[in-house]
Order: structure tokens, then C-alpha cells, then sequence
């Protein structure tokens, strides 16, 4: 018996899994150069959470056409997947159609998945004439060049490949077809094949069975690279995404501290022993390493689909700020962060670069109004708004290089207790106006 | 009129050695923005009315910090929040109305984890409660039949999930409700908040308030009814610059029902 396809499969997968695993492991590498937060409150909310919003979409309808759309890719890509598991065993132990043997429910899967790779590949149409025809706004805003607007064509043109190789592969195969029993589409396709001898037949359906499986294999590793990512990180993203309301933004221990020591004469930081907490390094985010590593993971999540950026106050009239940006540039400087420690075995070295200026511009940090439309949009609980947040802690509390105006308001609340110029002692004169 | 509003301080209860049934916190722009300065009237109209035993903190009251956190200054909100947290806290502060959505979310939701832990209302919830109450009772009025519609505050509705209170009010003054495209949860930004009230706006094609008065246009109603002071600027403003002031006009919904009943 000739063992060389067995061999080459076992290498192909190992080759494609073992490359797969080490990204993944500089991924969360990566997200860990964020502080910590603690998410450990309300663990069964969390599950909740995931499960509805991740595994159940429940967000991704909130815009029909698009989230029925995407039902059906996600669906079909969920369950078409087991049909990777008898390709793997087939694989490695030269069977075929290892699990025909049980009889009629395999009819009813295999066609099943045919169904479900037909719905597939016309969504991902759909999907690719909205993008590239139709130019639906949000998928062409100034951050959608280049590499970011290939990206989602590239994911449309794989899933299209992938799927009419496993309807080939089905079509093909001239013992599947004798079946007759879940060649629901296969059967259509199989008549294009007429007049070509066995051996041609079982030369085509070979050659879709491997490029189907190695398509897969290079599908998996082409995540890492990709806005695909979302396919695995929607779910720890929704699990870890903030419980609380949209508007509570939150206090600053550091900031807590010091204010209690200005405010009660009886602490001296130099006499409070119990000072075990340092200072932190800087007040506020200029760099990826002073987010939290959930607002990191944010950033790896997000597929750029763009619903903040539509639902955007500031975008929406046209100024610089893009939602979808401020992760697009977070997950662009930690990849770049993260490729510095590989160079540099294991140590960041200053590069002269940061997230602030380099990536993401005052003018776009500025421009926000708080108004959480980006947070509520996202399908995925991504929270756009928090790194801003962070971002004009540290031009405010580091640099003091907030606008005038607001420098001008601030003072008016330090010296008045009101951002206009009015004296507090004034604050009830309306009773007698 | 103004004659007639009764409006005791923390400190004549205090002196008074008594407890109101909720304080009321007036906000900034309630206390020195001539037109927030009429809704903090008609809150305290109504709150007469309903015989609500409250207070204000006057003098003692200052800015909740908000404006400054949004900004980025963590520093000047948390002084300011200490500050406030100790006045309220020595006054044994239990209960808190307000008529601003930036006060109320951050009393309810920053406020907690400094040392001031209130029950915290946003006007129209209060409203609402005293009419469920029975201690104030509304009818159509002025407004019934009339085309209204609410624009909904950031930190009221996406911030605190509250869209319903303001709404069974308009409904209550037997108007026509009627919402703009962009409503409750996907309702869009007046363009205040995030201390963007204190500033010009970035460079763009177009200011947020006509954008969004731009869609309340687009339903042609008579009032455009508003539950935050700066919203109610940026829609007045908006209105204004659309050149609609005869035949719209902007109202919060307070104001709404204190005028139905001509208080």
C-alpha cells in the first residue's frame, strides 16, 4: 500500500496547525502587554453575554439584510466544519467517506452541508457586490485602502473557493453520486462533468478534496493576518466586554489616591507605609502598553465592518474621527509593537513611535462626543470610546495640551465650580430672577 | 410668578432639623444658562405642585465634574466629586433628581466608587413616578393632539438605557409622539456632549445639531421635546439656524408639562 498521500496529509496539517498555534500564541503575547483589568464580576452575565451576542448574533440583526447575510456565511461555516472531520480522518487513515457507513443520516448531513454551501457562496456574492459594486458608504471611508479593503475581498473570494471546491469535490465523486443521497446540489453540478472517464473524474475529485483541505489550512493561517479574526476572538471579546452602563466611565485608582492625599492633610506620601501601590508610569494611553489588554483584544476583534464609524456623530459631518480607525490603529501599532519584540529577542526597543500622533491624530481624539453610538453599534462589543477616553487622559494629565477652550472651561470648574465664569455664591440666584 | 416657587435649601433642613424627601440637584447649566434656568423653574413647579418635599444644595452645589473627566482630566473630576461627595454625605443625602443626563449618569455611575452611594433620578423618571403615584396628575392640555417628538439624550438613553420615562410623558399629554430615524438606542448625538459644548467642533462639512435637527425637520413635528439643558441649546440652536423658530419649537419635558397645565 503506498502510504505517501497519508504522510503528505499528516504533514499538511501539522505544518498548517503548528504555524496556526505559534500566531495565536503572539497574539495573546500581544494582548498581554496591556495592564490588567479586572473582569472576574458577574461571570454567568458573561456567559450570557456570549452566548447572545457572539453565538447567537443577536447584535448582527440589528441592520437585516447584512445580518441575515451573515447568519447564513457563519452557520454554513460553523457546520460545514464537521464535514472537516471525516476529511481529516480520510486524511490520515486513507479511508473514504468514513462516516457514509452510517447510513442515511449521512445523506441528510452531507446534503445539508451542500444547502448550506450554496446559501454560502450566494451571500458571499451578495456580500462582495455591496462591498465592490453597490460601494455601500462604510466600506469605503479614507481608512478602507489598500491592504484593509483587499483583506475583505480576499476573505469573499477564499469562502467562494472553498465552497465550490466541496460541491466539485461532491460532484465528482462518482461513488457519492451513485449514493444518490445528499448530492442535493452536487447532482446539478455533476452533469457538467458527463463524457469524462473515471479516471479524469477521480483526478478532479482528488485534486478538490486536497485543495479544499488545504485551502482550509491556509483559510486558518491566513486569520492571523487578517481582519478574519473576528471568527475567534467574537467570543472572549463579548465575554469580556464592560457590564456596566454605556456612561460610566472609569475612575482612575492612581488619580483616586493622590486626590485623597491632597484632600486629607493627614496622609504624607512619604509617611504611609502602606504605600504598596507605585505610582504608574504616566496618567492616561500615548502607546498600545498603556491600554488594558481588553481594549487590545478589541482591537484584534474588529473586522472593520464599519457600523461605528456609520453611526459616528463626528463622522457622520464629516470630521477626521473614524471609530473604526482608533481600533484599526491599535491593532496596526501593537502588530508593530509586537514584531519590534520579535527583533529585539523578547525586549521592546524605543522605536521613536507611539499609537498618539504616529497612528492616531489629536485633531480625530478631539472630535468625539462621548455619545457611545460607536459602542452600541458594534456587533461584537468593541469599545472604541474607552481608548479615546484614555488617549485625552494623557494629553490633558501629561501634556496639558487640551484646545484652549477647554483649558479655559477647566478652569472655569477649578476656580468657579462651573466650566462657565459665573461664582458659585451666584448658583440659586434663578430662585428670585 | 417667580414669587411663588418655594425652594428650601439642604441647610434650612438642616437648621430645620429635618430630612427632604429628595434633593435636588440643579446642575450647572440649570443654575446660570438662561434657558436651562426656565426648566429648572418648571421642575420646581411641578415638584411644588406634586407637594414634593426637596432641597437644593445652592451655594454648597458645584459642577459634578463631568465636563472635565469627558475632557480627559481624571484630576479636576475626582476633586470635584470628593468635594461634592463630602457635602452630600454630611447632609445624609439618600435620594437625588436632577434634570441634566451628564449629572445624572455621573451621580449614579462614578459617584458610587469615590464614597457617594445615592439613589439617583433623572427628572422625567421622577416625573414619571409621581404620576404612577398619583401625586401629580397631567392631562392633555396645551399639547394634546400636537406632533412631538424626543430626541434622546446620550447619557440618558444609550448611556443608562432609559427611553421609556420621557416618552410615557409626552404620551401622557395625549400629543402625537412621533420619532425621528434615528431614535432610542441608535439616536444620534445633539453634538455637546464629551465637553464638546465648551468648544468649536473639528473640521468637518457640517455641525452635529443641524445634522440632527436635519432629521427632526424631516418629520415635520411642532415640538421638538428635549431632556438634557444641552441638547436643548443644540436643537434650540439648530432650529434656529434652519430659520424654523416660528413653527418649532423646542421644549423640555418638564416645561412641557408644566405648561400644559399653566403653572
Amino acid at each position: 500500500m503506498n502510504y505517501l498521500p497519508n504522510v503528505l496529509f499528516a504533514i499538511a496539517l501539522i505544518v498548517g496547525v503548528g504555524y496556526f498555534t505559534r500566531n495565536v500564541k503572539k497574539l495573546i503575547r500581544n494582548i498581554k502587554l496591556g495592564h490588567d483589568v479586572d473582569v472576574s464580576d458577574n461571570t454567568s452575565q458573561r456567559w450570557k453575554n456570549m452566548t447572545m451576542i457572539a453565538l447567537g448574533q443577536s447584535k448582527m440583526v440589528s441592520r437585516p439584510i447584512a445580518g441575515f447575510l451573515h447568519i447564513i456565511v457563519y452557520v454554513g461555516f460553523v457546520i460545514i466544519n464537521i464535514e472537516v472531520l471525516e476529511i481529516i480522518i480520510d486524511g490520515l487513515i486513507g479511508s473514504h467517506r468514513i462516516f457514509s457507513s452510517i447510513g442515511v443520516l449521512y445523506g441528510v448531513l452531507i446534503g445539508a452541508f451542500e444547502i448550506l454551501a450554496l446559501l454560502v457562496f450566494i451571500a458571499v456574492i451578495v456580500f462582495w457586490i455591496r462591498r465592490n459594486i453597490i460601494k455601500l458608504n462604510r466600506f469605503w471611508k479614507s481608512e478602507m485602502t489598500s491592504w484593509p479593503k483587499n483583506d475583505a475581498n480576499y476573505i469573499l473570494y477564499f469562502e467562494m473557493v472553498l465552497m465550490t471546491l466541496f460541491l466539485v469535490m461532491n460532484a465528482t465523486d462518482v461513488h457519492f453520486q451513485t449514493m444518490n443521497s445528499g448530492n442535493f446540489i452536487s447532482q446539478f453540478i455533476a452533469p457538467f462533468f458527463n463524457g469524462l472517464s473515471e479516471t479524469a473524474l477521480h483526478t478532479i475529485e482528488r485534486t478538490a478534496w486536497w485543495m479544499h483541505i488545504i485551502g482550509i489550512l491556509v483559510f486558518l493561517n491566513y486569520l492571523y493576518f487578517s481582519k478574519h479574526l473576528h471568527i475567534l476572538l467574537a467570543f472572549p471579546n463579548t465575554f469580556y466586554a464592560s457590564l456596566k452602563p454605556k456612561g460610566q466611565f472609569n475612575n482612575l485608582e492612581a488619580v483616586t489616591k493622590e486626590v485623597k492625599m491632597m484632600m486629607d492633610a493627614t496622609i504624607y506620601p512619604a509617611t504611609s507605609p502602606t504605600d504598596d501601590t507605585e505610582m504608574p508610569a504616566k496618567f492616561g494611553a500615548s502607546d498600545v502598553q498603556d491600554l488594558n489588554w481588553v481594549q487590545l483584544l478589541n482591537a484584534y476583534t474588529c473586522t472593520e465592518c464599519g457600523r461605528c464609524t456609520s453611526e459616528c456623530p463626528a463622522n457622520l459631518t464629516g470630521k477626521k474621527l473614524s471609530p473604526r480607525k482608533i481600533m484599526m490603529d491599535t491593532r496596526d501599532r501593537l502588530e508593530e509593537v509586537g514584531k519590534n519584540i520579535d527583533a529585539n529577542k523578547g525586549t521592546f526597543v524605543d522605536d521613536g513611535k507611539q499609537l498618539l500622533d504616529n497612528y492616531i491624530t489629536r485633531e480625530e481624539l478631539w472630535a468625539c462626543t462621548s455619545c457611545n453610538a460607536c459602542v452600541e453599534a458594534c456587533p461584537v462589543s468593541i469599545n472604541p470610546l474607552s481608548i479615546i477616553l484614555d488617549m485625552r487622559r494623557f494629553l490633558v494629565m501629561e501634556q496639558s495640551a487640551a484646545p484652549v477652550e477647554l483649558n479655559n472651561m477647566m478652569t472655569n470648574i477649578e476656580n468657579n465650580g462651573a466650566p462657565w465664569p459665573y461664582n458659585q455664591m451666584d448658583r440659586i440666584n434663578w430662585k428670585n430672577e | 410668578m417667580s414669587e411663588l416657587l418655594n425652594v428650601p435649601t439642604m441647610a434650612d433642613f438642616m437648621a430645620q432639623g429635618k430630612q427632604p424627601e429628595v434633593l435636588f440637584w440643579v446642575g450647572c447649566a440649570g443654575s446660570f444658562d438662561d434657558r436651562a434656568k426656565k426648566i429648572t423653574k418648571a421642575f420646581v413647579k411641578l415638584l411644588n405642585k406634586a407637594q414634593v418635599e426637596f432641597a437644593v444644595l445652592g451655594t454648597e452645589e458645584s459642577c459634578t465634574g463631568d465636563p472635565a473627566k469627558r475632557a480627559g482630566n481624571e484630576f479636576l473630576f475626582q476633586m470635584q466629586a470628593v468635594t461634592n461627595i463630602e457635602v452630600m454625605n454630611a447632609y445624609e443625602i439618600k435620594k437625588i433628581v436632577t434634570a441634566c443626563p451628564h449629572c445624572f449618569n455621573t451621580l449614579k455611575n462614578e459617584y458610587p466608587q469615590l464614597g457617594g452611594n445615592y439613589e439617583v433620578m433623572h427628572h422625567t423618571e421622577f416625573l414619571k413616578s409621581l404620576l404612577d403615584e398619583g401625586r401629580l396628575t397631567i392631562e392633555g392640555g396645551k399639547f394634546k393632539g400636537k406632533r412631538i417628538t424626543f430626541h434622546d439624550p446620550c447619557y440618558l438613553g444609550r448611556a443608562n438605557n432609559i427611553y421609556e420615562a420621557p416618552r410615557d410623558l409626552i404620551i401622557k399629554l395625549e400629543a402625537e409622539l412621533v420619532e425621528m430615524k434615528n431614535c432610542k438606542k441608535t439616536g444620534l448625538c445633539c453634538g455637546a456632549g464629551g465637553a464638546q459644548m465648551f468648544k468649536d467642533a473639528e473640521k468637518g462639512d457640517k455641525e452635529v445639531n443641524i445634522e440632527r435637527t436635519e432629521q427632526a425637520l424631516d418629520i415635520k413635528p411642532e415640538i421638538i421635546a428635549a431632556g438634557c439643558p444641552f441638547c436643548n441649546t443644540m436643537m434650540t440652536d439648530g432650529i434656529k439656524a434652519k430659520e424654523k423658530e416660528g413653527q418649532i419649537t423646542v421644549m423640555d419635558i418638564a416645561e412641557l408639562i408644566a405648561n400644559a397645565q399653566d403653572l
